[in-house]
Parts: C-alpha cells; structure tokens; sequence
C-alpha cells in the first residue's frame, strides 16, 4: 500500500488519462477540458456582451460535473492519497537551476510555496502573474480551439494535423517563458 | 446515474493529474528544461494508449454505452488559430505551471492562490470571445 502515497510514476499518470479518454468516448463524449471555461462564462451572462457566449451551455453540464469530479478527485489525491507535503522529487540540476531562480521550494513541495502558499495573497507581483498565467491559459486555449486535453490528448489520438500544430504551438510558447523569460521574471 | 458517472471519471482524472505530478509546477518546469523524461512518459503513455483505442473503436464500429456509433469530429483545417492560440497557452501553461485541468485539480486539494489563475483563465476566455472577430483563424 505504501506506493500509493508517494509520487505515482509516469505510466499510470498516463494510464489514467488514456482510461479517462476511453470513458468519456464511450459515455458518447468527448475529453476536451477548457471547453468549461467558455461554458462557466456562458453561465455567468457572458452571452450578454457576446455571441461567442451565446449558446446552449446546458448541454455541457457532464462536462461541469467531469470538472467538479476533477475538484474532488484533487481533493482525496492530496488529503487521503498522500503524505504532506506531497514534495515532487526533482534532479539536483533542476534543484540548482531553480534555486537559482530564487525558488528555494524546488525539491521540498509539490508546487513552489513562491507563488502558491497564502501569502502570496499579499504579494502583488505573485498575483499579477498567476493572474496573467491563468489568462494566456483561458484565451490561448479558446484561440487554438483546446487544451492539453483537448488537443494533446483527444486530438493526437485522432491522428489531427491542426492538433499536432496546438502542440507545437504549447511547446514554443513553454520554452520562450522557461528560457527566456524565467530569467527577467524571477 | 449518468451524472455520478461523469463526476466519477473527472475523480479519477483529478486523482491521476495530482498523483502523477501533471499538475506539479516543478514538472512542467523540469519538461520544459528537458531535465526529465517524467512528463513525455506520461504524454507517451496516454497516447499509446489512446491512438490504439481510438483505431480499434473506429475499426471495428464500437458503439457507446447508450448503443450509439461514437463520433469523432475533425478539427478545422488552419494553421494560424492552432499556432498562435497555442504559443499563449504554451506561455501561461510554464508560467502558472498548470493547465486547465490541473488548475481545479489544484483547487480541489487546497492551493488556494490557484484560484487567482482560475479567475485569469476566465478572463481570457471572456477576452477570447470579446477579440475573436478581429483575430486570423
């Protein structure tokens, strides 16, 4: 039983999200995440101040649930299903490069305490840059027509060009922000 | 019935993002230094799998639960949209250090300040759907 409580290793992250994929296709759905975004927008009365909003959300309401049993499903994978801190372990190379970069976290927590921890409720250059993570995510999503799960997963499972081309896209826009922008931000 | 099961496979997807670290900073961190093959075993697995599963259920007409063909819709042919849209969330997905899912994943096990990103992401979407006249496709 022990193994559950670390770090499960890459291939059963990847079994669960080839078995969620297999089950949303034979629920007659398919997995495609950020399309919730536009959905809780819709609910919101976005729809009011634009057509790109104006349609029937309703009809998503399995994906708001699939989205609510992803909130619980973080829930008992931290709370039930690991020891805290839930620390990632990461290569010395990586550690250095980080630390580095000021975020002495690496190593030590699941996600940087930097930019996650509750103080940074107080920090307003951590909020302007969650705040600005989550926006490039919710518009370039919508742009390119999916997310990761969208286009990494269901699409390149279907063998589509236009998601090959979302993939690529994700992994420039990755590597400029690592690379070349890490440095100036942090 | 049908409700619970929707909100069963998204636990189980909750847990696996969480539990394999796809919803960790650092991993999507150490994929973009090219310091680990932890996150590519990931996206390899699942894919694996899922191109195979994708073929057979084409291949040999496999229907639904409700006994419906299932249907798998082409994306439009572009190449600016899928290029462009995928450079901004390529940007955001390494700065926040999670994607749409991971995002409530997070949420779920209590990082508050993920909410912030959450708020983001729908502004942007919002923005998406205020600009998209204007933008190439």
């Amino acid at each position: 039983m022990e193994w559950i409580y670390g770090p499960w290793p890459w291939y059963v992250g990847g079994l669960f999200i080839a078995a969620t994929l297999i089950l949303l296709l034979l629920m007659g759905k398919s997995f495609g995440f950020s399309s919730n975004l536009r959905t809780m927008c819709s609910m919101m009365g976005a729809g009011k101040s634009c057509d790109f909003f104006c349609f029937n959300w309703k009809a998503q309401t399995w994906n708001l649930l699939f989205l609510v049993g992803t909130i619980l499903g973080g829930f008992i994978a931290y709370h039930f299903l690991s020891v805290e801190p839930a620390a990632i372990p990461l290569g010395q190379n990586t550690i250095d490069k980080l630390n580095q970069l000021g975020i002495e976290s690496a190593g030590k927590a699941y996600i940087p305490t930097e930019l996650f921890s509750n103080e940074i409720f107080g920090s307003v250059k951590s909020i302007g840059l969650l705040l600005l993570a989550g926006f490039f995510v919710g518009f370039g999503s919508r742009y390119a027509g999916g997310c990761t799960s969208g286009h990494a997963i269901s699409g390149l499972s279907n063998l589509q060009l236009p998601s090959l081309i979302a993939v690529i896209g994700f992994f420039i826009g990755g590597l400029i922000m690592v690379h070349l922008l890490f440095p100036l931000i942090f | 019935m049908k409700k619970l099961a929707y909100l069963l496979v998204g636990m189980l997807f909750g847990i696996g993002m969480f539990k394999s670290g796809a919803a960790s900073w650092f991993r999507i961190y150490e994929m973009f230094q090219f310091d680990s093959f932890h996150m590519y075993g990931i996206m390899g697995t699942a894919l694996t799998i899922a191109v195979a599963a994708t073929y057979i259920i084409k291949k040999k007409n496999i229907k639904d639960f409700s006994g419906n063909p299932i249907e798998f819709t082409p994306k439009e042919k572009s190449v600016p949209r899928y290029l462009i849209g995928g450079i901004f969330f390529g940007l955001g997905w390494a700065l926040g250090g999670a994607c749409p899912g991971p995002m409530f994943a997070l949420f779920g096990a209590g990082f508050l300040p993920i909410l912030i990103a959450i708020i983001g992401a729908l502004l942007g979407t919002w923005f998406y759907g205020i600009i998209r006249k204007w933008l190439p496709h």
